[in-house]
C-alpha cells in the first residue's frame, strides 16, 4: 500500500472561503451538470413531440376545422386552427414539463439517488436546495418553451412578436404546476401518486382547459369550472398574447392567478422539504 | 436530545471530543448512533439539550459549521449517474470552491482514495468498497477539520474494510478529528483513541477501547460449548478464577485473568465441553455485560 502524500494540505482551515455565488446558485449547478451529462433523454419531449403535435393537431386536424367553420371564424378568435391551437399545445407541453420535472426528480433527490441529502451536508441550507431546483426547473421550462415557439414560428403559427412573451408567462404556468408538485412530492412515500396526478388531474386539465377548442364549447357549469383551473388561465394569457394583446384586464388576472400559485407552491415547499430533509 | 413524535431516538447523552482525536459511536443498530450524527453534521435539529461543534450552536450557525465538516453518511449519497470526477467536482462547487481549486485537490484526492483510473467511471460501475471510498474522498474535498463517518465499513467485503481502515489511519496520522460510528468491534478497536457505548440512546460506557475492556471485563475469556446438565455447579466449582459468567445462546462464557488456568480446571473438574475457547476479551463482551445482550442482534 503506498501512501499519497496529503501534506500539501488537504485539512484545516485554508479552504478559500472567499464566497462570491448566492448559495441556490450552487445548489441549480447540480441539475444543471446532471442535465449535459443526461440531456438525450428529454430530446424527444423537448423537440420531437412539439413538432408532431403541431403537425398533426395544427395541420392534420386544422385543415379539417378550417374548411367547417372557415379559416378565421370568429369562434377561434378570427385566427386559424393552427395559430389558435399552438398557444394551447405550448402551455400544456409547459404544464407537462413542469409536473414531470417537480416528481421523480424530487423524489429521487430524496430517496433514491439522495442527491438532496448530499446537499444538505454542505453549506447549502434546506431553502438554496429546494429554490436551486426550482431555479433549474425554470431554466429548463424556459429552454423548452423557447424551442416550441421557435418551432411554431417554423409552422407559420406565430403571428405577433408579443409571442416572444409567451415564452415567459408559458414558464411560469410550468412553475404554477412545478412548485406545488414539489412541496407535494417531498411528502410522499413512493411513486405511485404520480401516475394517480396525472390521470385523475392532469389529463382532464390537459384535454378540457380551453388547449384544444375554446370552453365556451363546453356546458355552463363546466366552463364555470374550467375557468378555475390553473391551464385555462395560462392557456388564456398566451392566447392573448398571441393574438397581440398585452395591457388587458384579463392578462393582468391570469398573470396574479399564476404568480400565487407558483408563490404558494414555494411557501409550502419550503416547509415540506424542511420536514423531509432536516428531521 | 432527539425525539420522533413519542419515540426517544438519544436520550440524554455527553460526550466531549477533542481535536485531533478518533471518536467512536458503538452500538448495535437502533442505538442512536445516526441520530446523533445528524445532530452532529447539523443536519438534523436537536430536540433538547446543549450541543456545539467547533464551538458554535448548530441551530444558528448550521450552514458555517457544515463548511468545516466531511460527512461520509452511511448510504453514500453518491450520484450514480455521474462520473466519479463529477461527483468530487459538484461536491467541491457545494462548498462555492473555484473550479480550478477543485481540479488540482480532485488528483490528489482520487490518488488518495486509490480510484485514479476510475476517474471518468460514472459511480453505476463502482464496487461497494470503490464508492465507499469516493465517498470519503468527496467529504474531503473542503478540507474538514472534522470528519464524521457512518458506519464506514459496513457491507464491505474484509479487504475492502481493510483498505477503508488504512485511509482512515492515514487521515489520523494528519491530524484530521475523526468522529465514527460502527456496530463492529473490531473496527473499533482498530481505530479509535476513546469511545462511549450506546444502547438505546443512552451512553452506558465510556473510555478507551483497553480502559472499557479492564474496567467491564476481565483479560480472558473462555467459550466453552457443554452437554446440557454439564453446566450446573460448574460455576461454584471454579472459585475465584472466574470473575463473570455468561450465557451466549448454547455458549458458556467464563471471564478470568488466566484462560488457560480456567480451562484446566473446567477439565480438572471432569467435564468434557463439545469445542473449547480461550481468547482475549474484546469490545463485544464489554457490550455483552453492560446490556446483557449482542452488538449483531
Amino acid at each position: 500500500m503506498t501512501d499519497v502524500a496529503l501534506s500539501e494540505g488537504l485539512f484545516g482551515l485554508d479552504s478559500p472561503s472567499a464566497r462570491s455565488h448566492p448559495r441556490w446558485m450552487l445548489a441549480f449547478s447540480f441539475w444543471l451538470l446532471l442535465y449535459r451529462r443526461t440531456w438525450r433523454g428529454s430530446i424527444l419531449s423537448t423537440f420531437v413531440y412539439p413538432t408532431l403535435y403541431l403537425a398533426s393537431m395544427g395541420i392534420g386536424l386544422g385543415g379539417l376545422v378550417n374548411r367547417h367553420v372557415g379559416t378565421h371564424a370568429l369562434s377561434l378568435g378570427g385566427v386559424s386552427y393552427l395559430r389558435f391551437v399552438t398557444p394551447g399545445i405550448l402551455v400544456a407541453s409547459a404544464m407537462q414539463i413542469g409536473i414531470n420535472e417537480a416528481s421523480w426528480p424530487v423524489m429521487s433527490a430524496i430517496r433514491w439517488q439522495r442527491s438532496y441529502l448530499a446537499q444538505c451536508a454542505t453549506p447549502l441550507r434546506v431553502i438554496d436546495v429546494f429554490i436551486g431546483h426550482l431555479a433549474w426547473i425554470a431554466l429548463r421550462l424556459l429552454f423548452a418553451c423557447a424551442i416550441f415557439v421557435g418551432i411554431s414560428a417554423g409552422f407559420g403559427a406565430v403571428q405577433s412578436p408579443l409571442s416572444l412573451l409567451e415564452i415567459v408567462a408559458a414558464t411560469l404556468l410550468g412553475l404554477a404546476f412545478a412548485t406545488p408538485m414539489a412541496a407535494l412530492a417531498a411528502l410522499l412515500r413512493g411513486d405511485e401518486a404520480f401516475s394517480t396526478i396525472n390521470r385523475l388531474l392532469i389529463v382532464p386539465l390537459f384535454l378540457f382547459s380551453g388547449t384544444f377548442f375554446p370552453i365556451a364549447q363546453l356546458p355552463g357549469q363546466i366552463q364555470f369550472v374550467a375557468e378555475l383551473t390553473p391551464l385555462y388561465h395560462g392557456v388564456a394569457l398566451c392566447r392573448s398574447l398571441a393574438g397581440g394583446h398585452l395591457l388587458v384586464w384579463s392578462n393582468l388576472v391570469h398573470l396574479a392567478y399564476l404568480l400565487v400559485l407558483s408563490i404558494l407552491g414555494v411557501v409550502i415547499g419550503r416547509r415540506t422539504y424542511s420536514r423531509r430533509l432536516e428531521r | 436530545m432527539k425525539r420522533f413524535g413519542e419515540f426517544e431516538a438519544v436520550g440524554g447523552i455527553d460526550f466531549t471530543i477533542s481535536r485531533g482525536e478518533v471518536f467512536g459511536f458503538l452500538g448495535p443498530n437502533g442505538a442512536g448512533k445516526t441520530s446523533t450524527m445528524r445532530m452532529i453534521a447539523c443536519m438534523s435539529p436537536r430536540s433538547g439539550g446543549v450541543l456545539r461543534v467547533t464551538g458554535r450552536d448548530p441551530e444558528t450557525d448550521g450552514s458555517e459549521i457544515r463548511r468545516t465538516i466531511g460527512l461520509v453518511p452511511q448510504d453514500d449519497a453518491l450520484d450514480s449517474e455521474l462520473s466519479v470526477l463529477d461527483n468530487l467536482h459538484i461536491y467541491g462547487r457545494y462548498f462555492d470552491l473555484p473550479r480550478k481549486e477543485i481540479r488540482k485537490r480532485a488528483q490528489v484526492l482520487l490518488e488518495f482514495a486509490q480510484l485514479g483510473e476510475r476517474a471518468n467511471t460514472k459511480v453505476d460501475e463502482l464496487s461497494g468498497g470503490m464508492r465507499r471510498r469516493l465517498t470519503i474522498a468527496r467529504a474531503l474535498i473542503s478540507r474538514p477539520q472534522l470528519m464524521i463517518l457512518d458506519e464506514p465499513t459496513t457491507g464491505l467485503d474484509p479487504q475492502a474494510r481493510h483498505l477503508v481502515w488504512d485511509r482512515l489511519h492515514q487521515l489520523q496520522s494528519e491530524g484530521v478529528t475523526l468522529i465514527i460510528t460502527t456496530h463492529y468491534m473490531d473496527e473499533a478497536e482498530q481505530l479509535c483513541d476513546r469511545l462511549v457505548v450506546m444502547d438505546q440512546g443512552l451512553i452506558v460506557a465510556s473510555g478507551t477501547p483497553r480502559e472499557l475492556i479492564d474496567s467491564i471485563v476481565s483479560k480472558e475469556a473462555v467459550e466453552l460449548r457443554l452437554d446440557p446438565g454439564d453446566a450446573t455447579g460448574l460455576v461454584e466449582g471454579l472459585g475465584t478464577l472466574v470473575d463473570r459468567v455468561e450465557m451466549l445462546g448454547d455458549r458458556l462464557c467464563l471471564y478470568g485473568k488466566d484462560g488457560d488456568a480456567i480451562l484446566e480446571r473446567v477439565l480438572g473438574l471432569g467435564i468434557h465441553p463439545i469445542s473449547s475457547f480461550v481468547r482475549r476479551a474484546g469490545l463485544e463482551d464489554v457490550f455483552l455485560a453492560l446490556t446483557g445482550k449482542s452488538l449483531n442482534d
